[in-house]
């Protein structure tokens, strides 16, 4: 898998978006990925971050940004306005995660979401020893992390049926490698087509 | 690209006489106006790099540089506008313009009603976002500029940059829409409402014909403009410049200036009193309660800005409670469900509605990087 922009993630996203869809970035960050779906794919995007310099960032990046706090949920938005709702690395730093999930449904066709899998193994030996973890997917010290929810591959499965929420497509990696055997044990990310119901 | 700024230099205002007659939208025709306005930076050969900034409630056409007679003259938005400003006048070609009903020079109601060979004074029509916007065009005709690559402007002037976009879609492609609101509130509407009661029974007043008798309704101005400068200004800003100073080192037990805010108030008061027309000031606060462009929608802004085709930078404050941040978020969702471009920068400030005037470095940053994006 190439990693068009230092964040293979990305890769996994572009793939489930179609060209010339309407999709909206959330914790868009500098717009790297609306950039390059823009010009690759022609979408209609638009980030939201609540960062003045991921905003300044975006407006430099010739991308369309609004900048809100994304745990003000995302009223402003008609339903089923856009055909994708992204959600890259950032569902673990939202507090309110069923909202945010449901809004996402609401707002777009399908979600994208991708988040660093908690569960991974060297999580699971960082916390055997005592320490929180620590690893180039959760790079923060637990005093200085921006993430608020911390939960894994099968915590976020579970979740999904409790709510009705289908999961139309997964993707798990370790590093930039696929992982298909016990994703929640081996895989650092995990990256989810989401749909409503069934 | 050079960072280093300089001003504009020295401005000269120029006139546009207009023959053809004009209808406002309150049904009032002028046969003959004037329009004041003044140019910096170089129209370019193809005419693509114009830029109109549109003035607010009390400002005009000069909006960068001085005058020759003044060095004291420095334009309104001069912060923003120039050689390698944000405003780039090496790139762009920006226009200003005095609007109709002004008393800077355009024709308003201190120029003289053809009908009765007196000022117009307060007979003059009510002049709404729309007829300013419609003048606007007819000057960018006589300057020769079919499509502007930008209309900005704050508060009234943002106003002005978004009814461009459904007006003239087709002459705009950039909207920067400042500290604007797609209306005003009731409480906002409320506010122009005491102002002008504050002009229209100041005794010297006198039916809005003031000229003839010599005099200028300076209580009704000064007043109007007090509640105006609170309304600008956010409470944390007043309590942080002013909070319970004195002027003078005890309470005085009487009803002159006891605190730094009522000094600061009547100075400011007196001083916009002393340049500013009172009829000019009636129409530009008409001009402002009027503005509903979903109006005529059953109140869909979405369906209202179904007309527009430019893209948008819309840019809101903080601490600015007279026009929103919640106001321009109304703008941005409207221009969203239209699938049109558009980004919105809330810039964290102190300073309330007067923030788009300031330079703060990360708002000018935003307009910099906005307009660096502006094809010309």
């Amino acid at each position: 898998m190439t990693n068009v922009l230092g964040r293979f993630d990305f890769d996994v996203i572009a793939k489930w978006i179609r060209p010339g869809e309407k999709m909206l970035d959330l914790g868009c960050g500098d717009g790297s990925l609306l950039r390059y779906l823009q010009d690759q794919k022609g979408v209609l995007g638009y980030g939201v971050d609540n960062d003045p310099d991921n905003v300044l960032a975006c407006i430099r990046n010739g991308v369309n940004v609004v900048q809100f706090d994304l745990e003000a949920g995302l009223s402003g938005f008609e339903d089923g306005f856009f055909d994708h709702v992204v959600m890259s690395l950032s569902l673990q730093t939202v507090r309110r995660t069923e909202q945010m999930l449901a809004e996402m449904l609401r707002v777009g066709r399908e979600a994208v979401v991708s988040f660093p899998n908690f569960g991974h193994r060297s999580h699971r030996e960082a916390i055997a020893a005592g320490r929180m973890p620590v690893s180039k997917i959760l790079p923060y010290q637990w005093y200085d992390s921006p993430n608020v929810r911390f939960f894994t591959i099968a915590d976020f499965e579970a979740l999904c049926g409790e709510l009705g929420i289908a999961i139309r497509e997964r993707l798990a990696f370790d590093g930039e490698r696929v992982v298909t055997e016990d994703p929640n044990l081996n895989a650092s990310i995990a990256a989810y087509r989401l749909g409503r119901g069934g | 690209m050079d960072e280093t700024t300089h001003s504009v230099g020295l401005a000269q205002p120029q006139r546009a006489h207009f023959d053809t007659p004009v209808t406002l939208a309150g049904g009032a025709t002028l046969p003959a106006y004037d329009l004041v306005y003044e140019t910096y930076g170089e129209l370019n050969a193809a005419r693509t790099n114009a830029v109109l900034v549109c003035h607010a409630l009390s400002g005009n056409h000069h909006l960068a540089g001085r005058y020759a007679d003044n060095p004291q003259s420095v334009g309104w938005w001069d912060n923003l506008i120039g050689p390698g400003k944000p405003l780039d006048t090496r790139k762009f070609f920006v226009v200003g313009m005095n609007n109709l009903g002004g008393c800077y020079g355009s024709t308003g109601p201190m120029t003289t009603n053809p009908a009765s060979g007196q000022p117009w004074g307060a007979d003059f029509p009510v002049v709404t976002v729309e007829d300013c916007v419609a003048t606007q065009a007819r000057l960018a005709d006589v300057l020769g500029i079919d499509d502007w690559a930008a209309v900005m402007g704050g508060s009234l002037g943002g106003m002005q940059a978004l009814q461009w976009t459904l007006d003239y879609p087709e002459r705009i492609r950039h909207a920067l829409v400042i500290a604007a609101a797609p209306k005003l509130t009731a409480q906002n509407i409320a506010f122009n409402e005491v102002a002008r009661q504050a002009i229209l029974t100041d005794p010297d007043f006198h039916g809005g014909h003031y000229y003839a008798h010599g005099v200028v309704p300076v209580r009704g101005l000064r007043l109007a403009r007090m509640l105006g400068h609170i309304t600008y200004l956010s409470d944390d800003q007043m309590a942080e410049k002013f909070g319970r100073k004195l002027r003078r080192e005890a309470l005085q037990y009487n009803y002159e200036v006891d605190f730094e805010i009522e000094s600061y108030l009547r100075y400011q008061g007196d001083k916009f009193a002393g340049y500013f027309d009172a009829n000019t000031y009636l129409i530009a606060t008409k001009a402002l309660d009027y503005f509903d462009p979903a109006g005529a929608f059953g109140g869909d802004l979405r369906a209202a800005l179904a007309r527009a085709r430019a893209k948008f930078l819309v840019v809101s404050f903080s601490t600015d409670w007279r026009f929103a941040p919640e106001r321009s978020r109304e703008i941005v969702f409207g221009l969203v469900h239209n699938s049109l471009g558009v980004s919105y920068a809330e810039i964290e400030s102190s300073a309330g509605h007067d923030s788009f005037l300031l330079d703060d470095a990360h708002y000018h940053a935003v307009l910099r990087a906005y307009f660096e994006g502006v094809a010309v």
